[in-house]
């Protein structure tokens, strides 16, 4: 079968899971759906050919949702709602959607074929990156030493973004501890 | 049954042994990082899920007890300096930062390819170390958040 179905039938499905993890009233089959749409991601990176990306994502799925169901489960966070469907604001949005969709159809015809690269900088790395930088992987290749400075870029982001939730969150639990001690 | 912290006596000793297996396997991802698909961000995941298995099966005191949280944050401050080290050591050997300074070596071999090595290191501890400092936060914070209201 070509790559192309396979694709096809994964988005249908992750498609499916979104809608289902709008609709459903339960959390946990709520963060149950939400975990196949990241893993048909992870799938459909594997059937083009990007084991790095695939790795990565299953492993960030997993660790996501460990802490969605850690976080959700017990707690009653989660109230239902009912939300007031406006006739108006319902009719704008899709009208709105099908001329952005219209409008967009020529660029879609000008596209490249699937599965041929846009940019010739990528053929540049594929036939020197592995004699210039010595690596088998030439993901490895390309975000350790062509794009060193963009993954420090990413490690200074990612230190940022965790000094800022544990300190946030060591005040809270210390705010917790005083009024406890308090009572 | 049992007042003790965290899951029951199988859960508990399935991890004592898988845990050890699934550490082993993110350095190996870790470490072979620029021949196979992985690096520094996939085996760094998977030691930090390694690591919030212990959490999840024996309880936060346990863990609290068994790592050293401390030698572990310091692990996380410091590892975004060596990036910065590395950098800068390639600036005074090569004229440009992030050169790749070291030997290049024969490719597909396990000690080849640079700087990439190192780099994945770094990168593998600061990602783990940094994944599982945020859950275990989250663990002591206890997410009360629902009760009071």
């Amino acid at each position: 079968m070509p790559i192309e179905i396979w694709l096809i039938f994964i988005l249908c499905v992750m498609i499916i899971a979104s809608i289902a993890a709008l609709e459903i009233k339960d959390i946990l089959s709520s963060i149950i759906a939400i975990g196949v749409v990241g893993l048909g991601v992870s799938l459909s990176f594997l059937f083009l050919q990007a084991p790095d990306l695939a790795v990565v994502q299953f492993l960030f799925e997993i660790f996501a949702l460990i802490i969605l169901v850690r976080a959700f489960v017990k707690k009653e966070f989660h109230q239902h709602e009912e939300t007031k469907n406006n006739l108006l604001i319902s009719i704008v949005t899709i009208v709105v959607l099908g001329l952005l969709f219209l409008l967009s159809l020529p660029v879609f015809q000008n596209l490249p074929v699937f599965g041929q690269p846009l940019m010739t900088v990528s053929e540049y790395y594929l036939f020197h990156g592995a004699l210039q930088t010595g690596a088998a992987n030439l993901v490895a290749a390309i975000i350790l030493d062509y794009r060193a400075y963009d993954t420090l870029g990413e490690v200074t982001v990612l230190f940022t973004a965790i000094i800022g939730t544990l300190s946030i969150l060591k005040i809270r639990s210390k705010e917790k501890n005083r009024e406890t001690s308090n009572e | 049954m049992n007042k003790e912290p965290g899951m029951t006596l199988i859960v508990k000793t399935v991890t004592r042994i898988s845990v050890w297996l699934i550490i082993l396997y993110g350095f190996y991802i870790i470490f072979h990082g620029h021949l196979t698909p992985g690096g520094g961000f996939g085996g760094g995941v998977i030691i930090a899920l390694a690591l919030l298995n212990v959490l999840l099966a024996y309880g936060k005191d346990f863990t609290r007890k068994w790592l050293n949280i401390k030698l572990l944050e310091n692990f996380e401050s410091s590892s975004i300096t060596l990036f910065l080290i590395v950098g800068i050591i390639g600036m005074a050997v090569g004229g440009s930062f992030l050169f790749n300074f070291i030997d290049k070596g024969t490719l597909f071999n396990m000690l080849s390819s640079g700087t990439i090595l190192p780099l994945n290191i770094i990168i593998g501890i600061k990602v783990a170390m940094s994944l599982f400092l945020v859950v275990l936060a989250l663990a002591a914070y206890n997410f009360d958040k629902g009760d009071e209201q």
